[in-house]
């Protein structure tokens, strides 16, 4: 145990949440927000080890985490509403044919 | 006990109630109120590590425009109400085996952070993480992620507005 081992530790109990809410609920949009939650403890980790070692590279990383995110989103959003215009439902279950 | 351990209990709790919150929640704005406390205290986390800029990039990047985005798709569709399908799932089994398999990434990720990576450097430095020097990182050694990403916000750009284009 050092002295950013709390923060790792919380680091992996809130992926781990994110972890399970990809899991358990069925509205997409949720499932989307657990995913930002997942990303955001992965940068916690990072934030966390690099004050450890003293270097810049892990925040350097979390930016590009983080744009990488803001890209993911815009477009992850753009599906969900064009799947909800022809199936009027953002539940991942009605989701189960190829043929839109 | 510090008063930097205090605050930082205090914060770790307030962040995994939110995310439980998250997690449980009926109605998807409440979700989304709740990701962004969970959001505000990791910036708070950040700034206790040394990285007041990542904070503030944080709590306007991700707190800010990212969440925007979300509470406006969820009032776009008038998707907030999460509608009784979402309790009544055909898979009982699947919450308490999720519920499970995330207890035990936990144990695991928790063991392996713990026993391999909590060896300090011989001489841990204080980082110096103002705009400055991120800025000097982020245009020296990291010109060419830089410049990458910038495509790729171009890319998902074009993306959304070809997707949510009206045929």
């Amino acid at each position: 145990m050092n002295s950013v081992s709390p923060y790792v530790l919380l680091s992996a109990l809130l992926f781990t949440i994110g972890v399970v809410g990809v899991l358990t609920r069925r509205n997409a949009i949720l499932i989307f927000m657990s995913i930002e939650l997942m990303l955001n403890s992965a940068n916690l980790a990072f934030v966390a080890f690099a004050h450890q070692w003293g270097q810049l590279d892990g925040q350097m990383f979390v930016f590009f985490v983080m744009a990488v995110a803001a890209a993911e989103v815009a477009v992850g959003l753009a599906l969900i509403v064009t799947i909800f215009r022809s199936k009027k439902s953002t539940n991942v279950d009605d989701l189960s044919q190829l043929k839109g | 006990m510090t008063p930097d351990l205090i605050v930082f209990i205090a914060l770790a709790i307030i962040s995994i109630l939110a995310a439980i919150g998250l997690l449980t929640s009926r109605n998807a704005i409440y979700a989304a109120l709740f990701l962004i406390l969970n959001f505000a205290t990791v910036a708070v986390l950040y700034l206790m590590l040394n990285a007041p800029f990542l904070a503030v990039i944080q709590v306007s990047v991700y707190a800010g425009a990212i969440m925007v985005l979300f509470l406006f798709v969820i009032m776009l569709l008038g998707a907030e109400r999460l509608a009784g399908a979402e309790t009544q799932s055909e898979m009982r089994w699947q919450r308490p085996l999720a519920v499970g398999l995330g207890a035990l990434l936990l144990i695991q990720a928790g063991y392996v952070f713990i026993t391999h990576f909590s060896q300090s450097p011989a001489s841990p430095k204080a980082i110096q993480a103002g705009p400055m020097e991120i800025g000097m990182m982020l245009f020296g050694p990291y010109l060419l992620p830089f410049e990458v990403t910038s495509v790729l916000l171009l890319v998902a750009i074009i993306g959304a507005v070809v997707l949510t284009r009206d045929k």
